[in-house]
């Protein structure tokens, strides 16, 4: 945007003169004792924000089995999500926690499949992750608001104030809540004792609580895309504001066909899969 | 009256040292859980709730059932059953004692438990089941409570009791529809998505609860001086007959929506429970079992000639409430996660421990029904033949 001297003069003006009359306001309201306000925090100007966050997959942009693997490594050593193993290392589903990860076409679209398909179509794979619902199952039942709707369309939760019931769990119809069944700082990779690490710069969980995915919140209020997005091959994830009419998810989400799971639940899923994939990015 | 509670024969505290043990082992490994989380049970990421929860489900359905006999005594008055109404109360009061140790044993951080009132949601059904089963608690035990306390004096219940007694009645239906609610209020989960679940709920309870009371009822006779009255036990046997019929006709309506609609993910759960699948055959023992059980108690109970023999009428009652417990306390709630949202089936098998610490909370409600039990027989056995008009 360009602007002349005459309304840049304009536009200082108008600015001076609204900024001189809130600090009267405060000061007023100060003396008089009316209304006194916690100290203000400017809010971080780098902060992405939205009206609707949302993502649209395109499934065609993941190439190779490592593509899957260094998106969903970035995301959980990120967010120190534990990945316990049994004995003979290979992966222990018992306690398992994930946030993001790789399933096929038949298992994340269950009803979809028909008996002409190949296998190699059933098994084609689909990146999953919590789809931030418009009308959350697992926030209408949880009994301590620990997890809730953030204005920007992201479900959050309060890992310190969950009680650990699991009704998020049985309300999700996704499958994209885990509980720690065990204290996840013993999972090997957390674990320095086995050689684990901890990311210090976000917080481990305690045994007896849920979690999930949340769109990365603690990245996006330094100015910072999710994890996985930064991570994961070009245009493969895109993450937008799906109420700006000129972002590309929402460009991507009116004019291209793409599918969501499970959408006749109602929980309105902000994960939208793009079928075809093209040059859209 | 409580002193009631602490003196007994050697036969009263033999048993209520068995129970102890029971009650003691559970609390051991119950402290094990709480130091090493709910990793000790069979559950996992997709069978998220198991026993400890089925146990939560079945109990309310035995605390609600006290209504059984308070509707016809103090609705329809129908005086004989003024003796064992008390039972009944205090059944209620032993099971919602249960009801709230499962559901704190299932949590995964107990500590937190109070955050329930420090954030109310009354938009989630949980917050509701926690208010309506305290509430419950509280109604049951003031009611058998001052009842009791006016018998022991020989004098009628005061008139103030009466409203609380009349509140019991829809909040004992009250109770049961919500824990329903729980199950049926959740998108995505096929075997729980369906209207009649609290209907079922309250037909299972009130077959389910009255059948434990025939049989608590005939020990009680046993052990003591306190006969409830064979035309009692007959008439509560109706009860227990016709709510058992109302249970597997709307139990056959679920088979019915699953299997004629043809809608695949309707039938999994039902396939899964009763026949198996991609393999696994887990519960079908049990849920054959089960199902065979209800056929033949409901028979039992049926034909006159067998209902008015009292060990048979036991037997059925045993039967009915096995058929209930494996229906309602196990597969039920199984058959709601498997298969997952995936379509893929992860079964579930509740652990040593995990058995243990459901074993471990009956023993303590069974310690709780003793001694409330013992009180009301020795008041009753003091007061011997004397009607009171409540």
């Amino acid at each position: 945007m360009s602007m002349d001297r005459r309304q840049f003069l304009k536009f200082s003006g108008i600015a001076s003169i609204l900024g001189f009359g809130a600090t009267v306001a405060d000061a007023t309201n100060l003396i008089t004792g009316k209304q006194l306000l916690p100290p203000q925090v400017d809010k971080n100007k780098e902060t992405l924000t939205a009206k609707r966050w949302a993502m649209v997959v395109d499934m065609s942009k993941f190439k190779t089995d490592e593509d899957f693997q260094k998106t969903i490594t970035a995301c959980h050593s990120i967010h120190n999500v534990p990945d316990f193993r049994k004995p003979d290392g290979a992966p222990d589903r018992k306690f398992e926690v994930k946030w993001i990860w790789k399933s096929t076409y038949e298992k994340a679209f269950p009803g979809m499949e028909s008996q002409y398909q190949s296998e190699h179509v059933k098994d084609m794979p689909f990146m999953l992750l919590c789809n931030h619902c418009t009308n959350p199952a697992c926030v209408r039942v949880c009994p301590t608001k620990a997890t809730y709707k953030l204005p920007d369309g992201i479900t959050m939760q309060d890992m310190h104030r969950c009680i650990g019931c699991r009704f998020c769990m049985a309300a999700c119809p996704y499958g994209a809540r885990s509980f720690n069944w065990v204290d996840p700082r013993r999972a090997a990779n957390l674990d320095p004792a086995k050689g684990g690490k901890v990311n210090p710069e976000y917080p481990t969980r305690t045994k007896g609580v849920v979690e999930k995915c949340t769109f990365c919140t603690e990245r996006l209020a330094v100015g910072k895309r999710p994890a996985c997005v930064e991570t994961a091959p070009a245009g493969a994830l895109l993450f937008g504001d799906l109420e700006d009419p000129n972002s590309e998810v929402r460009k991507i989400v009116t004019n291209k066909l793409t599918i969501r799971r499970k959408p006749e639940l109602g929980t309105g899923p902000a994960i939208y899969y793009l079928i075809g994939g093209g040059d859209h990015a | 009256m409580l002193e009631k509670a602490l003196e007994g024969s050697k036969k009263y505290w033999a048993w209520v040292f068995f129970l102890g043990i029971f009650a003691l082992s559970g609390t051991y490994w119950y402290i094990r859980q709480f130091n090493e989380g709910l990793g000790l049970t069979g559950m996992h990421r997709d069978v998220s709730w198991g026993l400890y929860i089925g146990q939560f489900t079945f109990l309310v359905g035995v605390a609600a059932s006290a209504v059984m006999l308070v509707i016809p005594y103090y609705l329809h008055d129908f005086k004989k059953f003024g003796k064992i109404v008390i039972l009944g109360e205090f059944l209620a009061i032993s099971a919602v004692t249960m009801c709230i140790l499962f559901i704190f044993v299932d949590m995964g951080q107990p500590m937190r438990i109070m955050n329930v009132m420090l954030h109310p949601t009354p938009g989630s059904v949980m917050f509701w089941d926690s208010v309506v089963l305290s509430g419950y608690l509280f109604i049951n035990a003031l009611v058998g409570w001052v009842t009791l306390g006016a018998d022991k004096k020989g004098v009628p219940p005061p008139k103030w009791i009466k409203p609380f007694i009349y509140l019991s009645i829809p909040w004992a239906i009250s109770i049961h529809t919500v824990t329903a609610f729980l199950y049926s209020g959740v998108p995505g989960r096929h075997f729980w998505l369906t209207a009649v679940m609290a209907a079922r709920f309250l037909a299972s309870a009130f077959a389910g609860g009255p059948a434990l009371l025939i049989i608590l009822a005939l020990i009680v006779r046993k052990v003591s001086k306190f006969d409830a009255g064979k035309d009692v036990i007959q008439a509560i046997s109706r009860i227990v007959a016709y709510a058992m019929f109302a249970n597997v006709f709307l139990l056959g309506l679920e088979f019915f929506t699953a299997f004629y609609s043809g809608i695949p993910g309707h039938q999994h759960p039902f396939v899964y429970l009763y026949k198996g699948l991609d393999g696994h055959s887990e519960l079908v023992t049990l849920m054959w079992t089960s199902s065979i059980f209800a056929a033949v108690s409901l028979i039992m109970l049926w034909v006159p000639k067998i209902r008015r023999n009292e060990g048979l009428l036991a037997l059925a009652c045993i039967m009915l409430f096995s058929s209930l417990w494996i229906d309602k306390g196990f597969g039920l709630i199984i058959g709601g996660f498997v298969p997952n949202p995936f379509e893929e089936v992860n079964p579930y098998w509740p652990t040593y421990p995990e058995t243990m610490i459901t074993i471990g909370v009956w023993a303590i409600g069974f310690i709780v029904l003793t001694f409330l039990y013992k009180i009301a027989i020795s008041v009753r056995e003091q007061t011997a033949g004397v009607e009171i008009e409540h």
